[in-house]
């Protein structure tokens, strides 16, 4: 085949890992896998966080991150065989026929030159055009990619600019030396919804416009759905399904691949309305030694046993409404109410009971947790700290939190870093349940994890809730995870609450532009979605 | 965890160093005051490092020699950090004010060069063994400070602490159970560093004369009464200034596996 851009040949990755306190030891991280990409298509590689997409990707430029060697099979670009090729030749090489986008663009360009630069500088290092050209070339494909002022856009800074507009900029200095192959690796992760929309549908039109071919690496099928041709299923380091885009999400025939699919696909009926346990009455916040007001007049009611989503993107006030009612950051006017009783606002001058009564979870579990303290210490201090209990019963009762977050024996001793993403998550849990509490806010709890991990902790929360008739304050930016598991809605933009109500209420039309907008962006697994909604949008990006 | 090589090394010989500073009066051989021989006579049976300026055994004057140095360093460290690091973590805890008065206040003394505000101090007060740790142990405690308060600081951010915050413990449980833990590291690994800075620090006051006073030596005092013969080609100088050069690499091989061994997050910890 002529057309073969890319052809990998049973390739096997491994590294070297160095558990602390034990001997080295060699881990395979890719195993047998091989895969085909024609001139011109886009294939996408799917799996979880340790599945090795993101080390694939790297491997189709012959590179192996900190100590990743690759060991078998071989890896043929354009004919030639680069996975033995020396220094040299893969110099030549990459920034000229592979070029790779990474996750975080703000890591990854030089603060300190503006972006014409940088975006340029593959191709001229390679000799490959004039200055001229370049930046001609790269104006160009500022315009392809929707950057405002394509002309002078390269003479700012990374600072000057956001973070999709970044994003966008990388895809830029990856096109620019005209490659034969790009690697997109996770490109719209980091990015709010709205945002990675319009960034996806740049990056769809710079590939279309340039005929480049692509390896686009993500966890999320809805949104590899919108680009790719072909998908590649991984799970760990092994392949699991490969097929065209439309096969593998509209009849998926592996086991791994349909859960992929149907991951979010949790049935919550809505409760009837209920007295609230929380009651937040005209809220105003900033942060110390600023003019700004991060939270405006924000009212809200969380019924007793219930769950209420607070929704937004970054930058919308939602953490910040979650240190105002724990009292880390006391508001500057407007009262929260508790089960009856006003809190105080500073969390300093709270009685025990009413800290006890709210807890929290948050977003990383990995820095939510002491990693000098064992699991038992862990949820065991809550256990003493409000109740006084000691020893034998102190011990019992860990256990007994131990089976109701599906954890069972042998964890009680061990460290957080002897754990598993999900499981920490569930220690964070039992650590809040610990101190029999009637309100658990959790920040974005479910972002860091992998989707069926993800929906394994949203099972468990819900299950925790039916039982203890505890109430949840969940913040995230995630509408497929407010689906699954809310009660009533507060949608929030830039400190503002603009929407808020029942479920059905807030997800049922007539919409407000933003929150048309954040419904609008979330994608969804279906082939087109993407051009679909364009076409029918109301409001710009609200990141912009 | 299998020990290695050279932390072996390093604990025989600091060992050795604290045994023998320990067992002074026992396993010397001589009085450490009585003249046995003549001036500087060299290496022999009955004076395996030969005798000093005075004709005093020189084994026996680096024996409680090694005893009072090691002593006054050891006494001060330990003050410097117990003082150093609980101040520091305060500090990184409560934030506001009080982070800013200890903070200025530690930048002022830092300002001026320890030896000379050390000098100055000692000048003018008595110097005793009790006067000489408490200026090492405060002058040090400055530097012990400004590194507990810094790592503190990164922690004090971590969610678990925020976590403790918001479960109302206590600023006890927050700084030795939360902050102390994850600091350690780096303390300990200060803590061989500043031991050896603490030994060179009282072996030149000592040189300089306001150290160890007579009838008492330390390894400093030593070099000083002893530097004379060097123009002599007598090497009696070279034997304390061998010790302190053995036990500061001794103490780090130390420090180091200590440090390998508390970095690790799971259990074991040093």
């Amino acid at each position: 085949m002529s057309d073969t851009l890319l052809s990998i040949r049973n390739l096997r990755i491994e590294a070297t890992s160095y558990p602390p306190g034990e001997a080295p030891r060699d881990v395979v991280l890719v195993d047998d896998v091989s895969v085909d990409l024609q001139k011109g298509r886009v294939l996408g590689l799917i799996g979880e966080s340790g599945a090795g997409k993101s080390t694939i990707g790297l491997s189709s430029m012959a590179f192996g991150r900190g100590g990743v060697r690759l060991t078998g099979g071989s890896i043929l670009l354009n004919g030639r065989d680069i996975r033995l090729a020396d220094a040299r030749a893969l110099r030549g090489l990459r920034g000229r026929e592979v070029t790779y986008v990474a996750q975080s663009a703000a890591a990854a360009f030089n603060p300190a030159l503006p972006l014409m630069e940088q975006v340029i500088e593959a191709a001229l290092h390679h000799g490959m055009m004039s200055r001229a050209e370049a930046e001609a070339r790269a104006v160009g494909l500022f315009r392809t990619l929707g950057l405002p002022n394509p002309e002078s856009f390269g003479a700012r800074y990374p600072h000057q600019v956001s973070g999709g507009q970044l994003q966008r900029a990388m895809t830029a200095m990856a096109l620019c030396p005209k490659p034969d192959l790009v690697v997109f690796d996770e490109p719209t992760t980091a990015l709010d919804v709205t945002t990675q929309i319009d960034v996806l549908a740049a990056i769809k039109d710079a590939i279309r416009d340039t005929g480049v071919a692509a390896l686009y690496i993500t966890h999320d099928l809805a949104v590899v759905a919108q680009v790719a041709d072909d998908i590649l299923v991984l799970r760990h380091g092994k392949r699991v399904e490969y097929g065209t885009t439309g096969q593998i999400i509209t009849a998926p025939r592996e086991a791994y691949t349909q859960a992929l699919v149907s991951v979010r696909s949790i049935d919550h009926q809505e409760k009837p309305a209920a007295p609230a346990v929380l009651s937040v009455q005209n809220v105003t916040a900033r942060y110390r030694g600023t003019s700004f007001d991060v939270l405006k007049n924000v009212t809200l009611d969380l019924p007793a046993g219930q769950t209420l989503a607070v929704v937004g993107e970054s930058g919308s006030g939602k953490s910040t409404l979650a240190r105002a009612i724990t009292g880390l950051l006391p508001p500057t006017q407007g009262r929260i109410t508790f089960a009856g009783r006003e809190l105080s606002r500073d969390q300093r001058s709270r009685s025990r009971d009413d800290l006890r009564e709210v807890q929290m979870i948050y977003q990383m579990a990995d820095t939510a947790m002491n990693p000098r303290q064992t699991v038992g210490t862990i949820i065991g201090r809550p256990l003493e700290f409000y109740f006084g209990l000691k020893g034998e019963a102190k011990r019992a009762r860990i256990q007994d939190l131990l089976d109701q977050i599906e954890m069972g024996k042998g964890y009680i001793d061990r460290y957080p870093a002897e754990l598993s993403g999900g499981q920490k998550q569930r220690v964070c849990i039992a650590r809040a349940l610990a101190a029999k509490p009637r309100l658990i806010i959790c920040d974005e709890v479910t972002s860091a994890l992998d989707p069926l991990v993800a929906d394994g902790i949203l099972k468990l929360l819900l299950n925790l809730q039916a039982r203890e008739g505890v109430a949840y304050l969940f913040i995230t930016h995630d509408l497929a995870t407010v689906k699954a598991i809310a009660d009533r809605i507060a949608v929030m933009y830039r400190g503002e609450v603009v929407r808020y109500g029942s479920k059905t209420d807030v997800l049922t039309p007539p919409f407000d532009d933003y929150t048309d907008l954040l419904l609008s962006s979330v994608p969804e697994m279906e082939l087109g979605w993407l051009e679909a909604v364009l076409k029918h949008r109301k409001m710009a990006s609200a990141g912009n | 965890m299998r020990m290695p090589f050279s932390a072996l090394l390093g604990l025989i010989f600091t060992g050795a160093f604290f045994f023998a500073a320990i067992f002074a009066p026992l396993i010397a051989p001589y009085d450490m005051a009585e003249v046995v021989g003549g001036v500087w006579d060299p290496v022999s049976a009955t004076h395996w490092f030969g005798t000093d300026a005075i004709g005093r055994d020189m084994l026996t004057r680096m024996i409680y020699g090694g005893q009072t140095t090691i002593f006054v360093a050891s006494a001060a460290t330990i003050l410097s950090f117990v003082l150093g690091s609980i101040l520091g973590f305060t500090a990184a805890v409560t934030g506001g004010w009080v982070d800013q008065i200890l903070s200025r206040i530690v930048d002022l003394i830092m300002a001026i060069p320890s030896l000379i505000l050390a000098l100055v101090i000692l000048s003018v007060t008595p110097v005793t063994l009790t006067v000489l740790i408490l200026v090492m142990g405060l002058l040090d405690a400055t530097r012990v400070f400004r590194l507990s308060r810094a790592v503190a600081v990164d922690i004090t951010v971590m969610d678990y602490v925020e976590a403790a915050r918001l479960r109302g413990e206590g600023w006890a449980w927050i700084i030795f159970r939360e902050i102390l833990p994850n600091a350690l590291s780096p303390l300990v690994a200060e803590l061989g560093l500043r031991f050896i800075f603490a030994v060179l620090f009282i072996s030149t006051l000592s040189f300089l004369g306001l150290g160890i006073q007579p009838p008492l030596a330390d390894w400093g005092g030593i070099v000083k009464e002893n530097s004379a013969g060097l123009v002599y080609g007598i090497p009696a100088a070279l034997i304390p200034a061998f010790a302190i050069a053995a036990l500061a690499i001794s103490v780090n091989l130390v420090a180091d596996w200590v440090l390998s061994r508390t970095t690790s997050l799971k259990g074991g910890r040093g």
